[in-house]
């Protein structure tokens, strides 16, 4: 029989209009306020920080609608905004520095929605606020840093064989040795080759070098190292502004974005992340005396610093090493399954470590914290005067000589020495970074464009509604049952992906789509009007109608739809966030047009003997 | 309801030479502006630093200017946006560092010099090494994407159409830009989407006019090409008409009722699509027909039903 959809084909169409509708319905629910609530500075967030915002909150008598412990973060919601300034600054006081406390709106999705993965699209900065900066990775300085590295190697490596050279100098892309006779450099060569197995060796026996040159691999590496070395960084320092929902990511080669939502006082941000952080290892001042210390009778060579708890240490002040010269660190267990942190200097530092570790076996040695933290105050340039914060964050004993590599231990806990090495990492930064681009918009604005840009959306899509309505009568009904289907999958959809984010380009990208999905439709409705035209029967038309226009329309979205993907692959910025719109778009309207309306046509006039179409 | 009722075959190819005369004095008049006047790049290339500020009473754009100038920001453009009470200023890239913080310096001084309440809208910095790189990734954005609709074309069609619906993007494209830089139009990175959607708007309408010449050089017995042409191009053209006016009524709202921000965007939708619609009656198929496109080339060796293969596919 003709024009006959089976049922499986129409339940296929239900059900996919009824899951896109189910995940479009989170953003009808709008947003609560909350409060979000994380540690800072390794600081983590238990079932105890909950507890002990809870006991907060009920004292004050402030009252939360919910709250909930999740990826180390606690979120209270509120009914109101009264109730989540209030929160914020009783909490901010009660719970001290370790933890940032900031002002959040989360979805106010119905549990049984959320419970199936329904959440609200994300909006970008573009339409919520906030700023965000690009911020560059000093490349150049990366390599160099490799090759003072390498210097350094070299000339320990050689000096501990007896072999003698001139001078181990850097140069465009790797390090030249210069030697005093040919045999040197042939031993040199082999030993060096033995020994560093991602570098190229290249012998000139001419003018008595030595060239050793990174391989292309290895400047790969230096430069990925560099580049997640400082997101780490960054990521910490974010982490302190105590905003909710930031995002630190990679971009390319060389770039890192970051987002902060709801920031508008950008030059405290910009501070912030610039500021700089380091690790100091010195020795305890075991024979000053701490209570009179404690009263301001500090000895000459010592300083009075104090521990994340606020316990007091004698710690002398001559610095034994400094964090520059760890290269790596990260968190591992010892023999005895104890936490333990690995550390592992470059050479130069190495070998001051050596020296400084043998005279102190058995002594107790302090890890200090440095922190640049920028004031309110400036300078009479107008430059902000940063306050030096120095805090203990390990003491441990020496066991013996130490060199490139060692361990701390006596670390309470895994998460303790997974956070100690990430601030030994995070506190040398292997290269500078500088801001190439930043975008702040204010919240009004924000919220201005997402009105317009609905207005805009709504305008659009009454005016195509009744044109169609008009132009084709009932199969302008079925047309506009396909685009308002259309434009809740495109809103269900971005709210399924992961990562996915509305901006205003991606806006004006599902009004564009709005305008040209009913161009498959028209392409349909043209060819049975056609075919009814030349004298066929109003079935054979309809059958005709969508088998011809089927190819026309494959052909034209595919096309299309190359473009768009290319956009996002390519984009950056308003570009993705246009063509993931609008490659959405193209697929979603492909589908609504023509099998949803296929399906729709069918049901209502497939199968019955008429002599009329209402086209 | 029904706006075009056609009766006989329009002779769209009779007027070809016209038209190229035509879209080449367009295209001549587009590239000698964009070499003349170059197109108006906006921060996103040319980096500096842009703070739009939102006033409570309607600002004085002078003033403003004294203000800045008073302050040692020379050559600042003050410019309202949207509305009188609503300006944006305009810094070209300076030293870096000073960069950074000019946005809330700036805000700062005007809060003070103008005495009114002012609400910070958008303050945007782009360095000056972010544009040379934006503009070689757009420029690669839009080459890719051009060459893999050829590809596609050209393995789905025959070459010469895929050659002709090319350049007839690339005619657009020029065309849209000799329009931003003939009026002077900011050209930022919204912009390119917008081009880009062109290119796809117009693609989608010289896709469908293929489509029809290919399977009319099937179906069609007797007349030449040129004849094929215009009876497929006839018979789209209603299709092409209504979709233009849906595309163009979605985009006087985006147009209207967007704001400021998407202004640019919609303009170059509003051209473009005009454009992308006169270029794949035109251009598409007046370069097909050039190019000597006949019966032989679209008639596959073996002859398939129909459809035949659709049946599993169509519902």
């Amino acid at each position: 029989m003709l024009n006959h959809s089976p049922l499986w084909k129409k339940l296929l169409v239900l059900f996919v209009v009824c899951i896109g509708a189910l995940y479009a319905m989170p953003n009808l629910y709008g947003e609560d306020p909350a409060v979000q609530i994380s540690g800072l500075r390794g600081v983590e967030t238990t079932a105890s920080t909950l507890d002990s915002v809870k006991a907060t909150l009920t004292e004050q008598q402030i009252n939360y609608s919910s709250m909930s412990l999740e990826d180390g973060q606690v979120l209270v919601k509120f009914s109101d905004t009264e109730q989540q300034l209030k929160a914020r600054d009783e909490l901010d006081s009660a719970l001290g520095d370790d933890y940032s406390v900031a002002l959040n709106l989360t979805p106010a999705t119905p549990d049984w929605l959320a419970s199936i993965g329904g959440v609200p699209m994300k909006f970008g900065l573009d339409l919520r606020g906030g700023v965000s900066f690009t911020m560059e990775v000093n490349m150049n300085e990366a390599e160099l840093k490799a090759k003072e590295g390498m210097v350094g190697d070299f000339r320990t490596d050689l000096r501990k064989e007896n072999i003698r050279y001139r001078s181990v100098k850097e140069q465009d892309n790797g390090v030249i040795i210069t030697f005093r006779n040919v045999d040197d450099i042939d031993t040199a060569e082999s030993l060096l080759k033995k020994r560093y197995r991602d570098l190229l060796f290249s012998d000139n026996s001419d003018d008595l070098t030595l060239s050793v040159t990174m391989s292309e691999q290895k400047l790969k590496e230096i430069r990925e190292y560099a580049l997640q070395q400082n997101i780490t960084i960054i990521r910490n320092r974010v982490n302190e502004l105590g905003v909710a929902e930031p995002l630190v990511q990679r971009q390319g080669q060389k770039n890192i974005i970051i987002e902060l939502p709801g920031v508008q006082d950008t030059a405290k941000a910009k501070e912030i992340l610039n500021a700089t952080a380091t690790i100091e290892f010195r020795m305890l001042d075991s024979e000053g005396d701490i209570n009179s210390a404690l009263n301001g009778r500090v000895p000459a060579n010592s300083q009075l610093l104090q521990d994340r708890n606020g316990r007091p240490s004698l710690v002398k002040k001559r610095v034994m090493l400094t964090g520059d010269h760890i290269v790596d660190a990260g968190s591992s267990f010892d023999e005895y399954s104890r936490p333990q942190v690995n550390i592992t200097l470059d050479s130069p530092g190495a070998s001051k470590w050596s020296n400084a570790t043998k005279e102190n076996v058995g002594k107790p040695m302090v890890t200090v914290f440095i922190e640049y933290k920028p004031t309110e105050r400036t300078d009479k340039e107008g430059n902000t005067i940063f306050e030096k914060n120095e805090e203990i964050i390990q003491i441990a004993t020496i066991q013996g000589r130490l060199g490139k590599s060692f361990r701390i231990t006596g670390i309470d806990s895994q998460a303790e020495a997974h956070n100690l090495a990430l601030l030994l990492r995070a506190g040398a930064l292997i290269a500078p970074i500088q801001i190439v681009e930043e975008r702040t918009v204010g919240p009004s604005l924000g919220a201005e464009n997402v009105k317009l840009g609905l207005q805009a959306i709504v305008g659009g899509f009454a005016l195509v509604v009744l044109f169609m309505l008009i132009y084709y009568r009932a199969f302008g009904i079925v047309a506009n049952l396909a685009l308002t289907a259309n434009l809740v999958l495109i809103v269900g959809v971005m709210s399924m992906i992961p990562g996915a984010t509305l901006t205003l380009p991606g806006m004006a990208g599902i009004v564009l789509t709005v305008g040209m999905a009913v161009d498959a439709n028209v392409l349909i409705f043209e060819r049975i009007r056609e075919e009814l035209r030349s004298g066929k029967s109003v079935q054979q038309s309809i059958h005709q109608g969508y088998d011809a226009a089927f190819s026309t329309i494959l052909d034209a979205n595919i096309t299309t739809l190359i473009a768009a993907i290319i956009l996002f692959a390519v984009g950056t910025g308003p570009i993705k966030g246009f063509a993931v719109t609008l490659s959405i778009g193209i697929i979603t309207s492909m589908f609504t047009a023509i099998i949803g309306t296929r399906t729709i046509v069918n049901s209502v006039w497939g199968g019955k003997r008429l002599d009329k179409l209402s086209i | 309801m029904q706006l075009l009722k056609l009766k006989e075959t329009i002779e769209f190819m009779r007027f070809r030479k016209v038209a190229v005369i035509f879209s080449a004095l367009l295209m001549i008049a587009a590239c000698a502006s964009l070499a003349i006047n170059k197109l108006n790049f906006g921060l996103d290339f040319t980096g500096g630093t842009l703070i739009e500020v939102g006033f409570e009473k309607a600002a004085d754009l002078n003033q403003i200017r004294e203000i800045m100038e008073g302050a040692g920001y020379e050559g600042a453009v003050v410019q309202h946006y949207g509305s009188s009470r609503d300006v944006v200023i305009r810094l070209a890239v300076q030293d870096d560092v000073k960069a950074e913080m000019l946005g809330n310096q700036v805000l700062a001084l005007l809060k003070e010099g103008t005495n009114q309440t002012l609400e910070m809208r958008r303050i945007e910095f782009v360095g000056s090494s972010v544009g040379d790189e934006l503009t070689e990734q757009g420029g690669l954005a839009m080459l890719t994407a051009l060459i893999c609709i050829l590809i596609y074309v050209a393995f789905r069609f025959e070459w010469r159409f895929a050659l002709g619906s090319v350049l007839a993007l690339f005619h657009d494209v020029v065309l849209t830009l000799g329009l931003f830089s003939i009026l002077g139009l900011e050209f930022d990175l919204t912009i390119l989407a917008a081009i880009l959607a062109v290119i796809g708007y117009s693609l989608n309408d010289t896709i469908v006019v293929s489509d029809r010449i290919r399977e009319n050089f099937r179906k069609v017995r007797d007349g030449g090409p040129e004849d094929v042409i215009n009876l497929s191009l006839t018979q789209t053209l209603s299709r092409t008409f209504i979709t233009s006016i849906t595309t163009l009524l979605v985009l006087a709202a985006l147009f209207f009722q967007g704001g400021a921000l998407i202004h640019g965007f919609a303009t170059a939708l509003l051209f473009g699509v005009f454009i992308g619609t006169y270029s794949s009656i035109y251009v598409a198929s007046s370069i097909a027909l050039a190019l000597g496109i006949s019966k032989e080339d679209l008639i596959p060796e073996v002859i398939e039903k129909e459809g035949a293969d659709q049946d599993v596919i169509l519902p």
